[in-house]
């Protein structure tokens, strides 16, 4: 039993992760309706950047760059590339970041080399106990954090008129620029949130009980899209529902790889892409996606 | 509005070949056969007079070209978001390796059937077909972007299955991949020794025929279904599922067979890359491969078949073209030396002409052509291009 719970606490910490993650997806998704390939790159280009910086100017002023520095990459990115393209076919827009993320993964990839770089956290990687479940503190710290941000993030997405206005532009585009919607603006910032929240997610991602910034936190991130596809990518609930369930699915399939030998070793890692593709095969929208309604 | 627009798109489509050969008239045409013959010639010449090196890079061209030509009849003429492809391929070239290769290996015990190779290369391609025909009920219930996302857990998936059965893939070490042989003649050995103007023919001359002749196949297939009812029936799928539907396309059914075809010419295109690498491990067949491929036909130019090819081309022999002269390139330095590697410049620059294209070019490489072939007039809109992606209603919303 407190195996059960001990997986479930860490299944939801590592959903907490993913749902900053996939969050990103789904709020740059509903402003400027593109599928960001490149969030494993800017996730991984976040955790380094605070990995580089920490030795010269300590954590905490570290994390507040790497996440502006991120933020700024998405906002690049927004205004030279994407912005350019509006009302281009999504696929286009997607193999577009796409492009963008060979380019960043590799040059990323050939600056860590062969290194596990340390992000310096200043929490370890002890265990905190509650009665007999347990988990890392980085854990409890991502938890927290996630908590908090996802918190500030819907109360903002409800009441500020940056909220209203993106959620207009979900809604229908054309009609919100004739109200006077600068939708340039709304999806800059889109990137700029969306950008920022893959930052901190790579943070956590890559303290205790991951060993440190490597190129194979772009896979980690890529696991987020199960996530966002999952919940529905044009639902900022779905995402939050999506991460939690992706992350459970997978703590509980590595925690139980015993008694699922079968399934081969090393099954926890694609757990994540069985779900999504169970959940699709049901409900091909996710579970709180729109349903495309085609009018003729 | 959106009526008219694809009404439109399709109307130029059906005039398309119509106008252009009236247009190009028969001077032209015998001009451009005669570039062809002249080609062909060159290509069956080329073993006679080309360094191996670049036969080999031929050879693994020749498959790329074939993967590339079927990624782009399902991505760029029926507009279905595939990162799938490197599953498909790991399926032909595993098949191969499993039905003609001999059991054995040393630390963990390796299963083989020692099939003749040809049985292997057509039961690979026959079972990517399959697996692509079993995707396709999921991928017929999905759209756009939708799709894109979940034919990427089928490469996390296919890479985990092939990793774990270790008897038929030899797990993370792989196998080695055995050699090609027709009806008794060896395109790995060279025991009938055979020599062609005095010049030695041994497995890469030998291999570069046998690329040549399946991408030549595979190349004139691709064009012909495109320009038959089912070529228009895929593309106006892409431009209007519902337009489609009332024009009386069996939207379920055409989905399902582009992608058997499309994983049909995955198949091969695995069978042909296991031939030329020389072994095989599920770790080749990872999500970058598909990646690649994508990379390739978005370079050519979606939707034309010329245009895969020569993505195809260029994606492949590169870094490859790269590695050989490492040495005497500016920028670009011998592994291990900290700089830019050979792989990595390859890789940053197929990001960056990605980019590229889509911003300023999006009808790829083929695009650019026809821009210089008609001088003076307005870049765009050519009766004579091949049909190319129109933009698509935005999915996700209801407009």
């Amino acid at each position: 039993m407190n195996t059960f719970l001990t997986l479930l606490l860490n299944g939801l910490s590592l959903g907490a992760i993913y749902a900053l993650i996939a969050l990103g997806f789904a709020i740059i998704f509903k402003a400027s309706e593109v599928v960001s390939f490149m969030h494993g790159s800017l996730l991984l280009f976040g955790a380094f950047t605070i990995a580089k910086l920490n030795d010269s100017i300590g954590f905490f002023p570290a994390f507040i760059c790497g996440v502006l520095a991120t933020a700024g990459v998405g906002l690049l990115v927004e205004r030279l590339l994407i912005n350019r393209l509006r009302g281009a076919p999504l696929i286009s827009l997607s193999i577009l970041t796409i492009g963008v993320d060979i380019m960043m993964l590799t040059e990323l990839t050939r600056r860590i080399g062969s290194d596990i770089l340390n992000a310096g956290h200043p929490w370890g990687g002890d265990f905190v106990r509650i009665g007999g479940i347990g988990l890392t503190e980085n854990r409890l710290y991502a938890m927290i954090t996630a908590a908090v941000l996802i918190a500030l993030f819907f109360t903002a997405f409800k009441f500020s008129s940056w909220g209203v206005a993106m959620r207009a532009t979900a809604e229908d585009g054309e009609t919100a620029a004739l109200m006077g919607i600068k939708l340039g603006r709304v999806s800059a910032l889109a990137w700029i949130i969306g950008a920022g929240l893959a930052a901190v997610a790579g943070l956590f991602l890559v303290g205790s009980p991951t060993p440190g910034v490597t190129p194979g936190v772009h896979a980690v991130a890529l696991r987020a899209f199960p996530a966002a596809i999952l919940g529905g990518l044009d639902s900022t609930g779905g995402a939050l529902a999506g991460g939690m369930i992706i992350g459970i699915a997978e703590a509980m399939a590595s925690g139980y790889q015993e008694q699922l030998l079968f399934l081969g070793r090393g099954f926890g890692d694609v757990v994540p892409y069985v779900v999504m593709i169970l959940v699709l095969l049901v409900r091909p929208s996710g579970l709180f996606g729109t349903k495309e309604l085609t009018r003729v | 509005m959106s009526d008219t627009a694809t009404a439109s798109t399709l109307g130029d489509q059906v005039a398309a070949p119509a106008a252009g050969s009236r247009r190009n008239g028969r001077g032209l045409l015998t001009v451009r056969n005669g570039l062809l013959l002249v080609g062909l010639a060159l290509m069956l010449l080329a073993p006679v007079f080309v360094e191996e090196f670049w036969l080999r890079t031929g050879f693994a061209a020749f498959g790329a070209i074939i993967g590339a030509i079927g990624l782009n009849l399902l991505v760029g003429t029926t507009g279905q978001l595939s990162l799938a492809h490197a599953f498909f391929l790991a399926v032909g070239a595993i098949t191969y390796v499993y039905l003609s290769g001999e059991p054995g290996g040393t630390a963990e015990v390796i299963d083989g059937r020692g099939l003749p190779p040809v049985v292997g290369m057509v039961a690979g391609v026959l079972l990517a077909g399959l697996a692509g025909l079993l995707f396709s009920p999921i991928a017929a219930r999905l759209r756009g972007i939708y799709l894109g996302v979940a034919s990427l857990g089928l490469v996390f998936i296919g890479q985990h299955v092939l990793n774990t059965w270790t008897s038929v893939t030899g797990g993370f070490n792989g196998r080695t991949t055995p050699r090609f042989e027709l009806f008794g003649f060896s395109f790995g050995r060279t025991d009938p020794e055979l020599f062609v103007l005095g010049v030695r023919y041994g497995e890469a001359e030998r291999l570069w025929y046998l690329g040549l002749v399946l991408a030549i196949g595979a190349f004139w297939f691709a064009k012909n279904l495109l320009r038959s009812r089912p070529g228009r029936a895929l593309q106006t799928l892409r431009d209007s599922e519902v337009a489609a539907a009332v024009m009386g396309v069996d939207v379920q059914r055409y989905k399902a067979r582009v992608f058997l075809v499309s994983s049909m010419y995955a198949g091969l295109a695995g069978v042909l890359y296991a031939l030329s690498i020389g072994s095989v491990a599920p770790e080749s067949f990872a999500l970058d491969l598909s990646v690649l491929y994508l990379a390739m036909i978005v370079l050519g130019g979606l939707g034309s078949v010329g245009g895969a090819a020569l993505g195809a081309l260029f994606v492949s022999a590169l870094p490859l073209v790269f590695q050989e002269y490492a040495g005497s390139m500016p920028l670009v330095s011998e592994p291990g030396q900290g700089g830019v590697s050979a792989g990595q410049a390859a890789r940053l620059l197929f990001g960056l002409a990605i980019v590229l294209v889509v911003l300023f070019e999006p009808a790829g490489l083929v695009g650019l052509k026809n821009r210089f072939k008609r001088k003076g007039g307005s870049p765009g809109v050519d009766p004579t291009a091949e049909p190319t992606p129109s933009p698509t209603p935005a999915q996700g919303s209801t407009s």
